[in-house]
């Protein structure tokens, strides 16, 4: 086995990108930041994902929630945002604020507080969580930029969305590798799933049908420290 | 097992001791029962369990049913309206294959003695009503698999259904005890000894290094080290094996033997018919189809391997029975005890890896102890020209090397755990009791076990969230049962220990069929997802004998298309699935060692050896040589432990984290079955000598410690390992056909489970289960650490100004792992010549 890994594609700077000419940052770990107006996205983060499972006997081990938590700690402490999107399905079902352990609860409420806190409403949670502060939405407009869980075919440019956790492969030196993915055409981009149990679906897709214009497609999959970008060309199903 | 096969002349007078009716029929063919086979009947009538040793062709399947066979003939008929009897004699085999052979069988003489005996498989490929009809109308003999003897004891009329059972005959036990199969299946024993405590087993099982260790298997271990009796039959004549003696130039590296597709082609029309073995899917593939592009006689030539489909399958089997073919391609689907017609010789391409392995396979020739096999062994590279040098030796010496049995798996018990649950609620101390008289559990500790209860019960976590969702629960009387039926019916659809990779059914189709009707073709097989993964539509791959062009995966089938006379990419070959033996192993070094015994090799190999000892040296039996010299603007490092793909490969890793420390910029390494390479930036030759990083430090064996712990936590090798604990115990469910369809992005993957747990509970059971797996599986640290402690004080370094002969192959293995079409083959091809040159002088 030859272990000399090596992922040949290039990237913008820092994972630099331009959403209807809104420049982002694309964070590895799967966040958006705009720096201009400190606004930062994550989402499908599915908190208490393993305890929905676990409801039906599939005792997944239950620390998912504190890993998402972790892990949204360390990209708010490097980004310091003044705004949170989060961008629906922020909790794998309707009950899912109410089963998260209190330890949790008082992490996520610490992560909140000095900052303004937007749950976009998705599929998963249609309804505010219970229990917790921020401000509650179906869609969100920031100047050109239009925020909401599912991306609409033959909307304006400028929408961001989520939901369908997109996710790369490339085949470099007979192997394939998977990652999630921001996925945009600079007129629309949709984001990775944030969520320590979520899973990835091919951008190739035909659910992914009608959103992007491939020519200017790149997905930005997410490494270990950056992110690669990769024209669509590039990309495999499956 | 060959009843028609029994002639032993020498045995006659033992015929008295049988029923009237056995004598009989023995005595119309002129036949007689063999000596061991009426000891091990004398003996099991006696109450005694047996384990039958004895080599292929020795009547050991007939052995193995007399007391059941004798026992049931003398039984009462049933009366009209008498309840059902339960079953009789319970026989298990690793495969489904055999079940259905030993049916056909072992029919035949009950027919014929008109003995009124039921006998029937169960399988997972028995339709339902029949398998629910053998609850309440159960044979007298069923033939069937560890899995379905799982679901039978979990079910709550286990206790009637087994009332009345007298023999469990285990057919090919050296086989199915050495994996998780066989700790689900010694579980399953446990639980019917309680039903019938005087109950007796027959192992049957091929020569094995330590029968003690199956002897214990055989009988509870109440008190620990209890045996079954052991009959032993010695091997008969002496097999016939050669070594091919080639007139071509047997390649530096490579696993294809495309060198002698000439010469075996020659060898399979010299012959009836013949029974070739190589060690993976894609030799088979590729073997197939090499043998074609010669068979300008249009033999009848198949292909047998176990991801083809299963009628394709059963044709080649039938074919195979009724003496219709001329040649089998076959990987290790057809490794065991299977009659298959009149096979005169097998010809094994590639090294066979292990010396008992060996003697399995050419044990499918000339099915009858007093005749010789015949065995041509066709090594596919000059080292393995060594090795099946040393396997020769080592089957004429009856070395034998079968891996030792390991401590039961946690996984497995936690599945038993569930499904004793399922049957009725139990009570944890007297559960624990029955687990420990399982060979593999008589060790098991108390408070593993509880971990263990616990862990079914509500994952087991620190975290203790899930009480409310336990899937069994603890009543009133103590007495642990199922919270919900439907955890038992989740159990039952989950059952067994054969984790496989997600694969996709194969699909014929018309070429390009655009958009509409892509379906309707024949199914020819499953091949694994991550091979598909790397195509792209267009691509041509062998598969079912086959130049298939693959056409796109839709509805999770691929779809593929003929593509016949266009060169195919040839499935990825992957190394062999069995690492060199330890035996095999030191063999080989012996075999360097001592340029006395190079004239048995072949010329061309004899000549490589003699001009490594010119150029570098050959190190002596015990010492470990390491080579270090410069190519291109790199240094390299070969080392040659001859310890097997795996334990190199952990080798690998643990070095080059420690060159990467000492600042010699490692870049990458590859391994073998005999050598390691590393290549570096700096000039590691001159660390080694100036004593920057003397060559005894960089082989401590402190590397297993830290160093090893902080790579497995990281290593794929523990995830792909975590997913097989985590499906067989039940934390996920496995893939069933059909529910593929629920999209990647809502499933929640083994690996990212894996991560959680490993970062928030690292002392889980399930991580101690799958870091036990690894490290005796994946990683082979145990034979690491005794390599490590054999070479201490003994490494020699030679410091070379170029590639010495014995690293070529090796070297040639550096980025070869993938082939890419022929442009590259080319390269390929032209880089062979250039190392050549330059490590012969030529």
């Amino acid at each position: 086995m030859n272990v000399a890994a090596d992922m040949r594609s290039f990237t913008t700077r820092a994972g630099e990108i331009a959403i209807a000419d809104e420049v982002a940052l694309c964070d590895p770990r799967g966040a958006l930041f705009f720096p201009d107006s400190r606004v930062l996205v994550v989402s499908d983060l599915h908190l208490e994902k393993g305890s929905a499972y676990a409801r039906r006997g599939q005792l997944l081990p239950p620390y998912d929630t504190g890993a998402t938590l972790d892990l949204l700690a360390a990209v708010i402490a490097e980004h310091r945002p003044a705004t949170i999107i989060s961008l629906g399905d922020s909790f794998h079902d309707g009950w899912g604020a109410e089963r998260m352990p209190q330890s949790y609860r008082e992490r996520l409420l610490a992560l909140m507080t000095g900052r303004e806190w937007i749950w976009v409403a998705g599929n998963h949670d249609p309804d505010a969580p219970v229990g917790l502060p921020g401000m509650v939405a179906g869609e969100i407009a920031l100047g050109r930029l239009r925020f909401r869980h599912e991306p609409l075919t033959g909307a304006e440019p400028g929408e961001i969305a989520g939901h369908l956790h997109p996710g790369a492969v490339i085949v470099q030196r007979g192997r394939a590798v998977r990652r999630r993915c921001f996925a945009t055409d600079g007129e629309r981009l949709v984001m990775p799933a944030f969520g320590a149990y979520t899973g990835t679906l091919n951008v190739l897709d035909r659910a992914y049908r009608g959103l992007f214009r491939w020519e200017t497609f790149f997905a930005h999959m997410l490494g270990a420290d950056r992110v690669y970008a990769m024209a669509h060309r590039r990309l495999r199903g499956g | 097992m060959a009843v028609t096969r029994l002639l032993d002349q020498q045995a006659l007078a033992g015929a008295t001791k049988l029923p009237e009716a056995f004598a009989r029929w023995f005595g119309e063919r002129g036949w007689a029962p063999r000596a061991h086979q009426l000891d091990l009947l004398a003996r099991a009538q006696g109450g005694a369990s047996v384990l039958l040793i004895a080599p292929t062709g020795a009547g050991k399947t007939l052995a193995g049913f007399l007391p059941s066979l004798t026992d049931l003939a003398e039984r009462p008929k049933r009366k009209p309206g008498e309840l059902h009897r339960g079953v009789h004699t319970l026989y298990i085999s690793p495969l489904k294959a055999l079940a259905v052979d030993i049916h056909r069988n072992l029919g035949r003489p009950v027919e014929e003695m008109k003995l009124d005996i039921a006998i029937e498989t169960r399988t997972g490929d028995t339709p339902a009503h029949k398998r629910q009809r053998q609850k309440t109308a159960p044979p007298d003999i069923l033939l069937t698999t560890p899995e379905q003897l799982a679901l039978l004891i979990a079910s709550g009329d286990a206790d009637r259904l087994f009332a009345g059972l007298k023999y469990v005959v285990l057919d090919e036990l050296h086989s199915l005890v050495t994996s998780k199969r066989g700790h689900l299946l010694s579980l399953g024993l446990a639980r019917l000894r309680r039903f019938v405590p005087g109950l007796k087993t027959i192992g049957l099982s091929a020569t094995v290094a330590e029968p003690d260790e199956l002897r214990r298997w055989l009988v509870p271990q109440n008190p620990p080290g209890l045996m079954a009796e052991l009959i032993t039959v010695q091997g008969g004549a002496k097999p016939v094996i050669t070594i091919l003696d080639s007139q071509e130039r047997v390649p530096w590296a490579g696993h294809s033997a495309r060198y002698a597709i000439g010469e075996i082609y020659e060898a399979i029309k010299d012959h009836r018919t013949t029974l070739l073995f190589v060690n993976t899917r894609s030799q088979a593939e590729f073997l197939f189809q090499e043998l074609w592009r010669v068979n300008e006689d249009t033999l009848p030539i198949a292909l047998h391997h176990g991801s083809l489909d299963v009628t394709q399958r059963r044709r080649v089997e039938n074919a195979m029975e009724a003496n219709a073919l001329r040649a089998v391609v076959a990987t290790s689907t057809l490794d065991l005890g299977i009659d298959w017609g009149d096979v005169d010789l097998v010809i094994h391409v590639g090294a066979p890896k292990g010396a008992s392995r060996l003697a399995q396979r050419i044990g499918r020739s000339n099915h009858r102890m007093d005749e010789p096999s015949r065995a041509i062994l066709v090594p596919a590279n000059r080292f393995e020209v060594l090795e099946c040098r040393a396997a020769i030796e080592a089957n004429y010496l009856g070395a034998q090397d079968t891996p030792p049995l390991l401590e039961g798996a946690l996984d497995v018990l936690a599945q038993h755990v569930m499904g004793m649950a399922c049957a009725a609620p139990f009570d944890e101390a007297v559960l624990l009791q029955e687990v420990r008289t399982a060979a593999p559990y008589a060790h098991l500790d108390e408070d593993t076990f509880a971990r263990v209860v616990d862990f079914v019960a509500t994952g087991g976590y620190a975290l203790k969230s899930y009480e409310r969702y336990a899937r069994i629960r603890k009543t009133k009387e103590g007495l642990w049962r199922v919270s919900h039926p439907r955890y038992a019916q989740q159990y039952r659809l989950n059952v067994g220990t054969i984790v496989e990779s997600p694969t996709l059914n194969v699909r014929m189709t018309r070429q390009r069929s655009r958009g509409g009707n892509a379906a309707g073709g024949p199914a020819l097989g499953k091949i694994e997802e991550y091979f598909l993964e790397t195509l792209t539509p267009g691509d041509t791959f062998l598969f079912a004998g086959k130049i298939l062009r693959f056409e796109g995966i839709r509805e999770n089938e691929c779809y593929v298309s003929n593509a016949p006379g266009q060169d195919a990419k040839v499935p990825v070959y992957a190394g062999g699935k069995f690492p060199l033996s330890t035996y095999l192993a030191a063999e080989v070094r012996a075999m360097l060692a001592d340029p006395e015994r190079w004239n048995r090799l072949p010329e061309q190999v004899a000549e490589w050896l003699s001009i490594q000892k010119d150029k570098s040296m050959l190190p002596r039996a015990g010492d470990l040589l390491v080579e270090t010299f410069p190519r291109g603007n790199r240094h390299y490092m070969v080392a040659y432990a001859f310890e097997g793909r795996l334990a190199h490969q952990t080798l690998g890793m643990l070095l080059t984290r420690r060159l990467e420390r000492a600042g010699a910029h490692p870049l990458g390494f590859v391994a073998t079955d005999y050598a390691l390479a590393i290549w570096a930036h700096d000039d590691m030759g001159t660390m080694f000598k100036g004593g920057r990083l003397p060559l005894s430090d960089l082989f401590d064996e402190d590397m297993l410690g830290d160093d090893l712990d902080a790579w497995l936590a990281e290593s794929w090798l523990l995830k792909r390992t975590f997913r097989a604990c985590a499906t067989i115990s039940g934390l996920i469910e496995k893939r069933h056909p059909g529910q593929e369809k629920t999209g990647r992005q809502m499933t929640v993957s083994a690996d990212l489970i894996y991560d959680v747990l490993r970062t928030h509970d690292p002392d889980h059971i399930l991580l101690r289960a799958t870091r036990a797996d690894a490290a005796a599986g994946l990683l082979d640290v145990s034979r690491l650490a005794d390599m490590l402690s054999r070479i201490r004080g003994r490494i020699v370094h030679k410091q070379l100004e170029r590639i010495s002969p014995l690293a070529v192959p090796v070297m040639l293995e550096i980025g070869k792992e993938r082939v890419k079409g022929e442009a590259d083959e080319m390269l390929l091809s032209e880089a062979e010549d250039d190392l050549v040159h330059e490590a012969m002088g030529y």
